[in-house]
């Protein structure tokens, strides 16, 4: 029983991860209909500026995840800007295949910038005091990781569902033309929203180095990519989703990594692409989302 | 078959012949070494990875990130068929492809399975996840070999056989395209709500277009494994998937000849520039974003290279010799032809893609006359740039 | 036996409904026109007869089978054929594969055929060009059959969406809003085109349309909606009369449209 609750927690705690890099794919998506493949990368790059904001320029952690979350929210909004708003009107092929580009671009920029070797975060969390749960101990962190993650995310949807901006958000994501015509302008709507979804994957990727402290070029791919199945999960889109599918599926996960049998431990990747194909085969639109109906 | 295409034809297969008459001479003669003979199998292993893939992204409209993925089950099984069936050699080759072929095809049913009969984005997150998956696969199994990969594969693949199935490739997605399978297949990349809308069962062909692409990714697979004559997982991966992509996009999506063109090139440019491994991938990926926003139709746009365009350019170079060009390829609007409405789908005109001069470099038909002509007679050629991109307006009414 | 018949049809989005609670019937050879106010839910009738919605309550019957659950290629084949309001080609392809692609559910030669060119596949290719270039023929389209939809004015691609449409060899054909950005010549002639066709081709034909010239010229039975339901039917002499109709389209009498 201790074993499934020290589990649980720990999926939990990835769970919040994928959750907080999900939402910048869904609100992403529900705004200009990309799939934004380079997002996984954002992630990457944020743990690189976090990395150097802590040991070259000595900042203080909490500092160090600031600064990462501003740099990589301005290199969201440049990515944006450059390669992505030319293509607006553009066939969801080029648009895609541009996505594809931008991340291949970050990850290969960055290991000629970095080297491909991996380095390592510093511990900043080995003064902090473990909690044990039967005879099996916790660290403070993992609970400080959940618990900010979810006030981020609780602030977010205060922000977007109470405030003017956040509501204009919602009307662009709703119908971009339309919104347009009330006069909202939707090219700062989209930066902005390109700017928070960055900055929560720079905040991800400091709590993903508090349990994986390797930081490397191609480090951002598979979170990347379980994200977005947890966005597909809750339903594409949709911002309340994206936080439930990416708790479910980091719970998801841990359970496969606890109860599969190690001799199959590489497949426990797999597990979370059976769960997008049983998604895609059930429910298309996800947990929360509506059938989508196209207007012909 | 009608008089006009029986001549056609004999004219597309004496090309292929003339081309690989000289290639095989120049081998045979010794003038081309052997490191520059396994450049020269590596390219049509390429144009046929090109083309398939083209297929499923370029005439089908969906994008496949795991091609890779399908040329690695063609080239594991047809490998496996060569290391255990004790079957004379090529006799367990041609098994090896026709299985690989099979099994690729198989893969790419169960993996479309999921995506295809949806709207949207989902083949390519799913091939994504099948490219990624594909290869953990391969590393766990036993029969694969492992993490070690395969090795003693024999070395059958020659240049003959390479060529002639990049030939056998090129033809199938050609007698696809020109037919009433084929026109579903682009009526669905057009516009797939419109296609639906006129009897097309979009999911069936989606499914068949990308099955297809799947099989001939697996014979490229089985040749590919038979010329290495090592396999070990990681070579396809995501990285090699990608390479693919950029020559489908580089060529033109939609064009089958672009498809071979830039499969020459971008097979070529790595091995002439040295320490360019480094910066292959940075450079594709800027290369990309540079064609999607400038020039998304990429080298030859949906065109084709075809005899019309030499006809063309012969008249325009060797002005009277026009006369033995037979009036009809002239393309009058109202003369049916199936050539003349099917495949030119960028502009009813088959003229060489592309207002970029720096395209036209990469032509082989390019010799400095021509190259001269062309900028002189753009007009007199008929090249227009109308059909140029051909993505930049396809799916405005989706939002 | 009608031909169509819709039997309390309704959809809802959400908290709307756009179409409710709707019956009428088509018999062969009629002409039906459906008209109403922007947003009235002319376009969503459509949207439901080809099968792109499910009704979330009522029935379908062509040739008095349902078609309810049916997919969109189905409704085709049994013979219904459409045109979009706001227009879909197929963009990059010529006027003449536009049509071919219309025929796709009546060639049947087999994937074989195509990979292996055999007779079916030429025989087949042959009588279906044929076929293809006289529809466009109707429609004066002959001349550009090698152009790329794209390319071609406005007029001239809302035609070749009919004869995409005609292709199929529909029973019921539903044009909505044909004549829209045509001006009064091209109008005129749309009309008599769309009159021979009717002839020609035996159909029943259900027109949406807001050019009440065309539509009072046309159409032999009018169905007027607002808000989804319908407010008014009957013969186009008594909808010019009808008090409801008249409000509906909010003081914008009829008289002065036509
Ligand atoms: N897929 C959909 N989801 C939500 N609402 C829809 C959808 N399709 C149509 N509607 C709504 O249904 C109502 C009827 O729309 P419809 O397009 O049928 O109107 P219409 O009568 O064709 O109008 P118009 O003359 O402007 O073409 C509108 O309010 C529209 O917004
Ligand atoms: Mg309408």
């Amino acid at each position: 029983m201790t074993y499934f609750i020290t589990q649980f927690i720990n999926g939990l705690q990835i769970g919040a991860i994928y959750a907080l890099i999900a939402l910048g794919y869904t609100m992403v998506y529900g705004i200009i209909k990309l799939i934004n493949f380079a997002h996984g990368d954002l992630m990457m790059v944020g743990a690189y500026i976090a990395f150097f904001a802590l040991s070259n320029w000595g900042l203080p952690i909490y500092l160090a995840a600031a600064v990462s979350m501003v740099g990589t929210a301005i290199l969201g909004v440049v990515i944006d800007r450059i390669a992505y708003k030319p293509l607006r009107d553009a066939s969801r092929l080029s648009a895609l295949i541009t996505a594809i580009a931008v991340s291949l671009l970050l990850q290969n920029a960055c290991m000629l910038l970095f080297s491909s070797s991996p380095r390592r975060f510093p511990t900043v969390t080995a003064n902090l005091p473990t909690i044990s749960i039967g005879n099996s101990t916790v660290n403070v962190i993992v609970f400080i990781s959940i618990a900010l993650a979810i006030a981020l995310m609780i602030i977010l949807n205060l922000f977007v569902n109470k405030t003017r901006i956040g509501k204009a958000m919602l009307a662009v994501s709703e119908d971009m033309r339309a919104a347009q015509l009330m006069g909202i302008n939707v090219d700062f709507i989209v930066s902005l929203t390109f700017a928070i979804g960055s900055a929560l994957a720079a905040f991800a990727a400091v709590l993903y180095l508090f349990s994986y402290p390797q930081i490397e070029p191609y480090m951002g791919a598979m979170p990347g990519i379980k994200a977005f199945i947890a966005a597909v999960l809750g339903g594409i889109g949709i911002i309340p989703g994206a936080m439930v599918g990416g708790f479910l599926l980091g719970i998801i996960e841990s359970m496969a990594k606890a109860y599969i049998p190690s001799a199959f431990s590489q497949v426990t990747d797999a597990v979370v692409f059976l769960v997008l194909i049983l998604v895609l085969l059930i429910k298309p639109s996800g947990l929360m989302g509506k059938p989508e109906k196209v207007k012909v | 078959m009608p008089k006009k295409k029986i001549r056609s034809y004999l004219i597309n297969i004496a090309a292929a012949l003339l081309v690989f008459s000289v290639v095989y001479l120049a081998l045979q003669l010794g003038w081309i070494n052997s490191y520059y003979r396994s450049i020269l199998i590596l390219i049509c292993i390429n144009s046929i990875m090109t083309i398939s893939l083209n297929l499923a992204t370029g005439l089908l409209g969906e994008l496949c990130l795991g091609h890779a993925g399908f040329m690695a089950v063609g080239a594991y099984t047809a490998a496996l068929i060569s290391l255990n069936s004790g079957l004379s050699p090529y006799l367990s080759l041609t098994l090896g492809i026709l299985t690989g072929a099979v099994t690729a095809g198989i893969t790419a049913f169960i993996v479309g399975i999921p995506a295809l009969r949806l709207r949207g984005d989902y083949l390519a997150i799913i091939t994504l996840a099948f490219g990624q998956i594909i290869t953990i696969l391969i590393r766990s199994l036993g029969f694969t070999g492992g993490a070690l990969g395969l090795n003693g594969i024999p070395l059958l693949t020659d240049f003959p056989l390479t060529f002639w199935m990049l030939i056998v490739t090129m033809y199938i997605v050609y007698a696809l395209i020109r037919s009433r399978q084929g026109r579903a297949i682009l009526a669905i990349r057009e516009d797939d709500i419109a296609a639906e809308a006129s009897g097309i069962n979009v999911t069936h062909y989606k499914m068949l277009a990308f099955v297809i692409s799947a099989m001939l990714a697996g014979v490229a697979g089985a040749l590919y494994a038979h010329y290495q004559g090592v396999l070990t997982p990681e070579k396809f991966d995501y990285n090699y998937s990608i390479d693919f992509m950029v020559m489908v996009v580089f060529g033109g999506m939609g064009s089958i000849t672009g498809s071979i063109l830039a499969a020459v090139v971008l097979t070529i440019l790595p091995q002439l520039l040295y320490g360019f491994s480094d910066y292959r991938m940075l450079l594709y990926s800027i290369l990309l974003i540079a064609l999607m926003i400038f020039k998304p139709s990429g080298l030859l746009g949906q065109k084709e290279l075809s005899q019309r365009v030499f006809q063309r350019l012969g008249r325009q170079l060797w002005g009277k010799k026009a006369q033995t060009v037979p009036a009809e390829t002239d393309i009058p609007t109202t003369v049916v032809d199936e050539d003349t409405y099917l495949t030119e789908q960028g502009s009813g005109d088959s003229g060489v893609g592309g207002s970029s001069t720096r395209g036209q470099e990469n032509l082989p038909v390019s010799g400095t006359p021509i190259a001269e002509a062309e900028g002189k007679h753009q007009e007199r050629l008929g090249l227009d740039t109308q059909g140029d991109e051909p993505l930049a307006r396809k799916q405005k009414g989706r939002r | 036996m009608h031909l169509l018949e819709v039997n309390e049809m309704s959809i809802q989005f959400g908290g709307l409904k756009a179409v409710d609670d709707i019956t009428f019937s088509v018999d062969k050879g009629e002409i039906l026109g459906l008209i109403g106010p922007n947003g009235a839910g002319k376009t969503t009738i459509f949207n439901l007869l080809t099968s792109v919605y499910t009704p979330t309550s009522g029935d379908i019957l062509l040739n008095g089978k349902s078609i309810v659950g049916n997919t969109t290629w189905q409704t085709v084949d049994s013979g219904m054929a459409r045109t979009f309001q706001n227009i879909r080609l197929f963009k990059n392809l010529s006027a003449l594969d536009n049509v071919r692609i219309g025929f796709h559910g009546l060639e049947h030669y087999s994937l074989a055929a195509t990979l292996l060119r055999l007779p079916s596949y030429w025989r087949d290719e042959k009588a279906l060009t044929q076929k293809a270039l006289a529809i466009l023929d109707i429609f004066g389209l002959k001349d550009i059959a090698g152009v790329q939809a794209q390319n071609l004015p406005y007029g001239q691609q809302r035609k070749l969406e009919i004869c995409r449409a005609l292709a199929s060899n529909p029973q019921l054909l539903l044009l909505d809003e044909p004549a829209a950005g045509m001006n009064p010549t091209e109008t005129q002639e749309l009309m008599s085109m769309i009159r021979f066709v009717k002839e020609h081709f035996d159909l029943a034909i259900i027109l949406i349309e807001h050019d009440m010239s065309l539509v009072m010229n046309i159409c032999e039975r009018l169905i007027v909606l607002d808000y989804g339901r319908i407010i008014a039917r009957g013969l186009p002499e008594e909808i010019k009369q009808n008090q409801a109709v008249i409000t509906a389209y909010l003081g914008n009498p009829l008289e002065e449209e036509a």
